[in-house]
């Protein structure tokens, strides 16, 4: 395997991306909202660290999600639809290349962006506290998170860009992510109803959908609470393992598709 | 060694929105491309050039038939280091300018920087974009983008080269400019497997030329033989009707008549026997004229007679 | 590799690398299960924020925190806790997002003022929530209900349920029982014929189940009491006819005062105590109401 068409594909991509206007500014928004949370927190006395890393986090993984999405539904289809693809293709590359290249440049996209707008946060966290606490390492670990789930969704725009319309593309990532934000409470709802087929669907959807609460512990460590090594590398696994079946499956996909 | 194989092509495009039903837009296409050869594509809009073009990039799959390039299977990363390929109607990331997406392009071949650099520059001056190299492609005009399309298509420089209407968006300059790169590259041994419509251009340039009708090949050939069918006479003469039959005989094509004129069109070979005929029954000539031999007609013919259903002159397919 | 074997070799592939995510799963759910409970907590703990937040879809929101309680009430009951912090500020919530939602007030009313395991024991809570509910529905009596059951059962404030009973029947499309139910409680405050007679009224006015779930025991407990009195009578009869006290209750059915071994409504046979008490069978689940009869208010 040779890795250097895969890379110039997500260098590219990552040009891409830093080009369009789009993403300069949601990352000043972000960083205003954060911002913006210092004054917030001024108001209420008492928790204005609490509301900063709650707001902060949110922020993060708000604008990351809308960024994810705003350049995933297109990451493909785009190439497809204004035929930019048949030059590309008819170079030796192959597609699951193209495909990973794509993936892995949006991801690159979003860790830049998700370092310009932590570097906000923790600007406005020392603003406001004038000193870093030991339990702050946790906060690390949050945005680690927050990157894992960008990723994830990532995979699920890829997926669906692989076959259908932006617009298309963004409903079915966002409600699967709503789903998969919400997943406890379908299995839940399941475990509350004595329908032996209720409950057995509801498992089934719960490992179904990506399971987008495993990575939000933003409130807990807003409380200063610590987050378990075995979490991390729970959710990291979890992370590649569902990431790689949505891959593969739009490799798969792509690979046979028609160029029309 | 042939340089392209192609056997009983056929593509189907799923059509309808909401039935969807087969649309056969190539049919059964066998042509085979000698190393090089430059080689013209002829056929109206519509008539499956393009869509044999991105068969033979594996852009598209078919749905029967298969075509190899070099001897391989097409869409293989190893056949694309030796195949330049330009699309219909190019279009490329328009956030990037001249020189980047050549820079871009040129990672896919493994060139070292040097050569990479080399590269782009020989072909940004071939195609003239020299003084364009960093203007985003956002502002390229359509004759530029093609410019830029040949120019991405001949970048590592291959030995084979589709290019899918070449000409389409050139100015007459521009026009000139391709020609004169395909007589080049012909010059160099490599390959050119051009589509068009404009048959100018193929009667300047090609060893050899299919015609595509529909979908279906009606014609492929030397351009020489394929214009020799069409070379001979038209002759008006006037004469009893009794001799109608043996000049309908003698003619190539259906007589027509006249105020008592008979218009006829004669082969150069029947030219003998049809002086002979007008010698003995005392036949009038009245005009005598060479018919000009234009790829023109012929296209325009056989493309007629392939829509009326009718098989188009064995002597052609046999070819 | 031919198309089907490398469909097969992607499908394998897939299938294999979702269920380690599965598992995963499942480890992970292990893993921050404890950590979950610990901070379950609201993290927006305001309707009037979440109203403005929910842009104009509070209609909306209110069902998904109505649905939040529910399950919230729901899964409490099923792990057999007994605190039940969060009920009442969802509902909360859920009442200030939609203040017409009438079943979160009933729902709250109830299980708000409900000792525990079926409830949180905050009647307090409960009376602020409903007194809410007033407010914003004038038109509805069946608040006032609501209001002077939580008084009369859990409160034992009789007069304070009197009182509710007395102001909800000034409404013109009341039924006639609430003014008698005014009378009543303030002549005899607590008593059975009253509480059957509410519980009733709890139970056919709702098609909630787990309301009417509740109802149904209350009533259950009630007809165990009488049971259990009428059951006292006959023991007292058979003393009186033998001059001796029975040993076990089937002396009574040989005796020809009872026709069988009564059973409680849960189907489990009623037992005599040493004290010559009538008791439950020891599996039954049927919980007798304690009883402070005749308080007068
Ligand atoms: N993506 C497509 N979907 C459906 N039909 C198509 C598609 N592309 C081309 N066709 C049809 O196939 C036929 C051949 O098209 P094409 O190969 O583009 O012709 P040409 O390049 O010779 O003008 C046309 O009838 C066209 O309408
Ligand atoms: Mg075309």
């Amino acid at each position: 395997m040779n890795s250097s068409p895969v890379l110039a594909v997500t260098l590219n991509t990552f040009r891409e991306a830093v080009r369009d206007r789009i993403l300069y500014n949601l990352v000043a928004f972000a960083v205003i909202l954060i911002a913006s949370a210092v004054l917030f927190g001024q108001i209420s006395i008492g928790i204005e660290k609490i509301i900063l890393i709650n707001l902060g986090l949110s922020s993060i993984s708000v604008f990351g999600l809308l960024i994810a999405i705003f350049l995933g539904i297109n990451l493909v289809f785009k190439e497809i639809d204004k035929r930019s693809l048949y030059a590309l293709l008819s170079k030796p590359v192959r597609r699951w290349q193209f495909l990973l290249g794509k993936f892995l440049g949006l991801n690159v996209t979003l860790l830049v962006n998700t370092i310009f707008m932590t570097a906000g946060f923790w600007a406005a966290l020392y603003y406001l506290n004038r000193k870093f606490e030991r339990q702050d390492q946790f906060i690390w670990v949050a945005i680690y998170f927050i990157l894992l789930e960008l990723s994830l969704v990532t995979a699920i725009c890829l997926f669906f860009s692989c076959f259908s319309t932006p617009v298309l593309s963004a409903v079915f990532t966002f409600l699967l992510y709503i789903i998969g934000s919400f997943s406890a409470d379908i299995r839940g709802f399941g475990e509350l109803t004595h329908s032996a087929p209720l409950k057995a669907l509801s498992t089934f959807v719960y490992y179904l959908v990506p399971n987008f609460s495993d990575f939000s512990v933003a409130a807990p460590v807003a409380h200063g609470k610590a987050v378990p090594g075995t979490l991390v590398l729970l959710n990291t696994i979890y992370t590649l393992c569902y990431a790689s079946v949505l891959l593969v499956a739009s490799m798969a996909v792509f690979s046979r598709k028609d160029l029309k | 060694m042939t340089a392209i194989q192609i056997s009983g092509l056929t593509k189907d495009y799923q059509i309808g929105f909401w039935r969807k039903r087969p649309w056969r837009a190539l049919d059964g296409l066998s042509l085979e491309v000698e190393r090089g050869e430059v080689f013209g594509f002829l056929g109206h809009n519509g008539a499956g050039k393009t869509t044999t073009l991105k068969l033979l990039t594996g852009l598209i799959f078919p749905t029967a038939g298969t075509a190899k390039v070099l001897g391989k299977p097409v869409g293989q990363p190893e056949t694309f280091r030796h195949l330049g390929y330009l699309p219909e109607n190019p279009y490329f990331y328009d956030y990037l300018t001249a020189q980047e997406l050549l820079d871009y392009f040129a990672h896919f071949f493994q060139m070292d920087a040097g050569l990479r650099v080399r590269r782009r520059e020989e072909m940004l001056k071939l195609v003239g974009l020299d003084s364009f190299r960093d203007m985003p492609l956002r502002k390229f005009s359509k004759g530029m983008l093609q410019r830029i399309g040949i120019a991405q298509a001949v970048l590592h420089d291959p030995e084979i080269v589709l290019l899918d209407e070449p000409m389409s968006g050139l100015d007459p300059m521009g026009r000139r400019e391709v020609r004169d790169l395909i007589v080049q590259m012909k010059a160099e041994g490599k390959t050119v497997f051009f589509s068009t419509h404009i048959l100018s251009d193929v009667e300047a340039l090609c060893d050899r030329v299919a015609i595509l009708n529909r979908g279906k090949l009606v014609g492929v050939g030397r351009l020489s033989e394929l214009l020799r069918q069409r070379s001979g006479v038209e002759a008006v003469v006037e004469c009893a009707s009794s001799c109608s039959a043996e000049l309908q005989h003698l003619a190539s094509k259906p007589v027509t008549v006249s105020g008592g004129q008979y218009r006829l069109e004669i082969q150069e070979e029947n030219m003998p026997r049809f002086l002979a005929f007008c010698q003995t029954e005392g036949v009038r000539l009245v005009s005598l004229n060479p018919i000009r031999a234009s790829l023109e007609d012929y296209f325009t013919e056989l493309s007629q007679s392939a829509s009326d259903g009718e098989h188009v002159s064995s002597g052609v397919s046999a070819l | 590799m031919s198309r089907k074997v490398r469909a097969a070799t992607v499908l394998a592939f897939v299938l294999a690398a979702w269920a380690a995510s599965a598992a995963v799963q499942m480890r992970i759910d292990a893993e921050i299960a404890p950590y979950r409970n610990t901070s379950e907590t609201l993290w927006i703990p305001s309707g009037k924020v979440l109203k403005r937040l929910s842009f104009g879809h509070e209609g909306l929101v209110a069902d998904i925190y109505w649905t939040r309680a529910v399950q919230y009430y729901g899964g409490r009951r099923r792990d057999h806790k007994t605190d039940f912090s969060l009920l009442g500020p969802l509902l909360e919530i859920t009442t200030d997002l939609d203040p017409h939602l009438m079943i979160a007030y009933k729902f709250g009313a109830l299980f708000l003022s409900e000792a525990p395991p079926e409830g949180a024991d905050q009647p307090e809570a409960a009376v602020r929530l409903i007194k809410k509910g007033i407010q914003a529905n004038p038109d509805d009596w069946r608040m006032w209900h609501d209001l002077g059951f939580i008084y009369y059962w859990n409160l034992k404030d009789y007069s304070a349920a009197a009182a509710a009973y007395l102001e909800g029947s000034k409404n013109p499309k009341v039924h006639p029982w609430m003014k008698v139910m005014a009378a009543t409680i303030s002549q005899k405050g607590g008593n059975r014929e009253t509480s059957r007679f509410l519980w009733t009224e709890v139970y056919q006015s709702t098609t909630d189940p787990s309301i009417r779930e509740n109802a149904l025991q209350h009533l259950n407990g009630l007809k165990a009491l009488d049971d259990m009195e009428e059951i006292e009578k006959r023991v007292a009869a058979f003393h009186d006819q033998t001059g001796r006290w029975p040993q076990t209750l089937r002396e009574l059915v040989t005796h020809g005062l009872l026709r069988g071994i009564p059973s409680d409504p849960e189907g489990f046979p009623y037992e005599l105590g040493p004290d010559r008490k009538i008791k439950l069978h020891p599996k039954s689940k049927v919980e007798l109401e304690e009883e402070n009869e005749g308080t007068r208010s």
